[in-house]
């Protein structure tokens, strides 16, 4: 491998640059990173693990459908999600009212797992990614670059919005036997979220740190 | 196969986990990625002793998440107490065999599955045995991309306590056991979260 005869002549510490090499995150395989079409994606040969997928989408794109999710995002926390009816008495809980009502009712460590993984960390996670694109699109590092690529990296799993549509349907469905129950805007923008977010898990944040470079010293 | 498919550590390299970044290795134990800052390590450290003590901890939470009730539902003249199984029972009974299947999956079957992958996973790695790595690298990634669905019923109990408040008439209460059943998803999630895949492909005693 004349490559890697390169490699061993830089001193310690650096990276390596240009970064043509890549590393399987399940079973540490190295490989040459492979030249991508649109559509394609590469798999590691001991694993099987995704190694890199082509990004579709250019950074304007991506930051467009970073806005449309957080729009969104707010109508799913602002507008109720269900609407339940008894005798002419009707009642719609909002993401908070359950948070808020959990929280009351001693069960302080459910509201705020609920808080965590459908509010705080998905909020975070979009205006994130929306400033680190703000910046990446004029080819500059974000004020915070380094230090939100790394939290962002650990929030990734924690977010749990997707979940949340089902729970809400099992939750319409449970109450559908003893009252009259509608789905209220809420939980159809949390519908087209899951849409979103399902795009976004398909692209892999880490190659801003290739595609923008580091002007600083 | 290893001349073919060179690993990091034969190359002298290490990459980042957190940013990917390909680097040399260090010669300092406690060097830090250059480009991201996060610890440079070639596994996880203390993975197999964490992931153990984490799904030790979820599996003890997760008797009282099954055995205690969720929810309590006050209807006139009725105080019903739901455990996780009755209520998935009662979505099949009152005709929604489909969703008892995705509730019955997600909070019976993903918790289960989870505790026998990790389970497998790491009594493997501790033998060092090279046996079906691909089929166990394979149980990693479903494990790591279904973890999270556990949380359905948590959400369920919350929204139905949020939604069925009328004063007099009726009403839903959560109870203990849907704080243990949260608790056992996000231990379950850290479990899987510290166990390193790399350590299924390593030889024993390379380390």
């Amino acid at each position: 491998m004349a490559a890697s005869q390169a490699l061993f002549s830089r001193p310690s510490g650096r990276s390596l640059r240009p970064p043509n090499w890549l590393i399987c995150e399940d079973c540490d395989t190295v490989y040459l990173r492979p030249d991508l079409q649109a559509g394609e994606a590469a798999f590691c040969a001991r694993c099987g693990a995704v190694l890199e997928r082509h990004v579709r989408f250019g950074l304007d794109a991506l930051a467009a459908l970073v806005l449309t999710a957080l729009i969104v995002f707010l109508m799913g926390n602002m507008w109720p999600v269900a609407t339940l009816s008894l005798n002419g008495q009707e009642i719609s809980a909002t993401l908070w009212d359950m948070i808020l009502i959990m929280w009351r009712d001693h069960s302080r460590i459910v509201g705020a797992i609920t808080a965590i993984t459908l509010f705080y960390f998905p909020l975070i996670n979009l205006m994130g990614i929306g400033w680190l694109l703000l910046f990446a699109r004029q080819g500059r590092r974000a004020p915070g670059f380094r230090p939100l690529m790394v939290a962002m990296h650990h929030l990734g799993p924690w977010t749990m919005s997707e979940v949340f549509v089902l729970g809400a349907l099992v939750a319409m469905v449970k109450a559908k036997s003893y009252f009259d129950v509608m789905p209220d805007p809420g939980i159809y923008a949390y519908a087209v979220l899951t849409v979103l977010i399902t795009i976004f898990a398909g692209i892999d944040l880490r190659r801003l740190w290739d595609h923008v470079p580091d002007h600083s010293p | 196969m290893s001349k073919a498919l060179p690993r990091a550590h034969e190359l002298g390299l290490i990459g980042c986990h957190v940013c990917g970044l390909v680097c040399r290795e260090p010669r300092h134990p406690e060097a830090a990625c250059p480009r991201c800052g996060s610890a440079l390590v070639r596994r996880k450290p203390d993975s197999v002793t964490r992931t153990w003590a984490l799904l030790i901890a979820a599996f003890i939470v997760y008797i009282p998440a099954n055995v205690l009730p969720i929810m309590r539902t006050v209807s006139p003249g009725d105080v019903d107490d739901n455990t996780i199984l009755t209520g998935v029972v009662e979505l099949w009974d009152k005709g929604s065999q489909e969703l008892a299947i995705i509730v019955f999956t997600a909070s019976i079957v993903v918790p289960m599955l989870k505790f026998l992958v990790l389970g497998t996973l790491l009594i493997c790695v501790q033998r060092g045995t090279h046996w079906a790595q691909p089929q166990r690298a394979r149980l990693y990634r479903l494990i790591e991309l279904i973890g999270h669905w556990s949380m359905l019923d948590v959400f369920v109990v919350a929204l139905l306590t949020a939604l069925v408040r009328f004063s007099l008439l009726s009403s839903v209460e959560p109870l203990p056991g849907v704080i243990f059943f949260g608790l056992t998803v996000v231990l379950t999630m850290f479990a899987a979260l510290s166990f390193d895949p790399r350590l299924t492909w390593d030889d024993k005693g390379s380390e």
